[in-house]
């Protein structure tokens, strides 16, 4: 007979591996089953488009917890596995050996894989885009051998490979198709900083770039650009975004929309099944509406309320989201989200390579970026966390210490 | 392999094994989910805080700026805290022991 169904979580990322734990910490008796595609226990994927490029951080030190960890804490694991369907009238997942697995509750932390561009030309062998270890070590392989790169995206994946590549004595160019680069994440105060720092380096950042063709024959040789010009590169990384993995979701029928859709407590629309991380897109307490965010903390934060709303002892998602980026010697850290946003701050200076940019909404301080100031950043994050509205000259006053404009508790 | 204690924010201890090499954070994070360690020992966030109440004289590493910046920043920081990602055990901390500071 076999035992009663338990815990099953579809995706062995950082988000599946840190809720097997965190269920086990909190004393959930049943069976936990972690389910992944690819052939890993969970690693860190940050490190993948920074030190590991660059040979700093080999595989080993990238996986989160050792294997016994997972015998000790009696985590079943089936690596290697995809699971192709789910049955939600016997409870139960359909996997590609043809093993079904029943469950009492499921979570999905399927993730996402990279845009893929839709170019003719864009599966030749030295295009690239940056997800998974395999993905990592294959990048690695062949900065080694290119002398010019083109990075397609100038998003944070897109910058820290260029900061890696120009490092490694790679002549690399950004092509950005908006009119500056990391849109979708900070002002345009930030990005100018970030597009300086990477020209004083080297990189040939081009924005308002569009990339309308890829040439040559057996490899992509040319990259041509909207306008007509044509750029040679020995190798091309798209770094043009992640589609959240939702099929399984969908095709079960559960609520989807930019992310399997899920409450403050990471249920979908069907209270037997969960979702988490990057493939989730949640009702969160500080936004009205639903967000989905690609991130490692939020992927642990939704990953430990996901266990306690398993464990009967819920408790709502309210972490303010935050971000890093490493790129040369520039610690940038983010927090808050500064959709809406409509006064920028500037705190120290800019060409000092330490500044926070804060960006304000009627007066209400509601997400900085931080570069190369750590201190300010974690009382930032405190000053989004009690919603404070600031004295902006206080704010930008170097001289004042930052802490003094929180609230006090 | 070096035994380090640990105490739980529940105020259980804990003996762990710490493999020489890696961060005193993995070390706990194999053992316990009390750390959320969310940059993953990138210096980056402060939640591997912990309170080292007794190791062996100069055998843990200067603190560098980025980590005392960090501590500085946070509610709970004592003259003891430390960011666990920033100390790689070695056979000196054999008989170290941490208590983990609370969420901040």
């Amino acid at each position: 007979m076999a035992e009663q169904p338990g815990v099953v979580i579809v995706g062995a990322g950082q988000a599946g591996g840190e809720l097997a734990f965190t269920l086990r910490s909190k004393g959930y008796p049943g069976s936990v089953t972690l389910i992944g595609r690819e052939p890993h226990l969970p690693y860190q994927r940050p490190p993948l488009s920074k030190d590991f490029l660059l040979g700093k951080t080999g595989v080993d030190s990238l996986f989160v917890r050792p294997a016994s960890a997972y015998d000790k804490h009696d985590i079943d694991r089936l690596l290697d596995v995809e699971v192709t369907h789910i049955d939600r009238t016997t409870k139960a997942v359909i996997c590609s050996t043809g093993e079904h697995l029943a469950y009492d509750k499921l979570v999905l932390a399927t993730g996402g894989t990279a845009r893929k561009c839709a170019l003719p030309g864009s599966d030749k062998p030295n295009a690239y885009s940056l997800r998974s270890m395999a993905d990592a070590e294959r990048l690695q392989r062949a900065l080694d051998g290119v002398k010019t790169l083109v990075i397609v995206g100038g998003g944070y994946i897109g910058l820290e490979i260029a900061a890696a590549a120009t490092t490694l004595g790679v002549a690399t160019t950004i092509l950005e198709a908006a009119p500056r680069i990391l849109t979708r994440t900070t002002g345009p105060e930030v990005a100018t900083f970030f597009e300086e720092q990477h020209r004083g380096r080297g990189v040939d950042v081009r924005t308002s770039a569009r990339v309308v063709a890829l040439h040559g024959d057996t490899a992509v040789d040319e990259i041509e650009l909207a306008g007509g010009e044509r750029l040679a590169c020995d190798a091309v990384i798209f770094g043009i975004g992640l589609i959240p993995e939702t099929t399984l979701a969908s095709n079960a029928g559960l609520d989807t929309v930019n992310g399997v859709r899920v409450d403050t407590g990471m249920r979908t629309s069907d209270p037997d099944i969960l979702a988490v991380g990057d493939c989730a897109e949640s009702e969160h307490t500080l936004y009205d509406r639903h967000i989905r965010l690609e991130s490692v903390p939020n992927a642990l934060e939704q990953a430990r309320v996901a266990a306690a709303t398993i464990c009967g002892d819920p408790v709502e998602y309210t972490a303010v989201p935050w971000f890093w980026s490493d790129q040369y010697d520039l610690k940038f850290q983010a927090v808050g989200l500064s959709t809406g946003y409509d006064e920028v701050v500037i705190r120290g200076c800019l060409t000092d390579n330490s500044f926070l940019a804060c960006y304000l909404k009627r007066g209400e301080v509601i997400s900085v970026d931080a570069v190369n100031r750590p201190a300010e950043f974690m009382v930032a994050k405190r000053l989004i966390k009690q919603r404070a509205s600031v004295d902006r000259a206080a704010l930008a006053d170097d001289a004042v210490p930052l802490k003094s404009l929180l609230r006090p508790t | 392999m070096p035994k380090v204690s640990i105490t739980t924010r529940d105020g259980s201890q804990c003996i762990i094994d710490a493999p020489v090499g890696q961060s005193l954070m993995s070390a706990i994070r194999a053992e316990t989910s009390d750390i959320l360690a969310l940059c993953d020992g990138s210096c980056s966030c402060a939640t591997c805080h912990v309170y080292i109440e007794d190791a062996a004289a100069d055998s843990l590493p200067p603190m560098s700026e980025g980590e005392d910046g960090l501590l500085d920043g946070c509610e709970f920081r004592r003259e003891q805290s430390r960011l666990s990602c920033q100390i790689l055990v070695d056979e000196r901390h054999e008989g170290l022991r941490a208590s983990i500071a609370p969420e901040e």
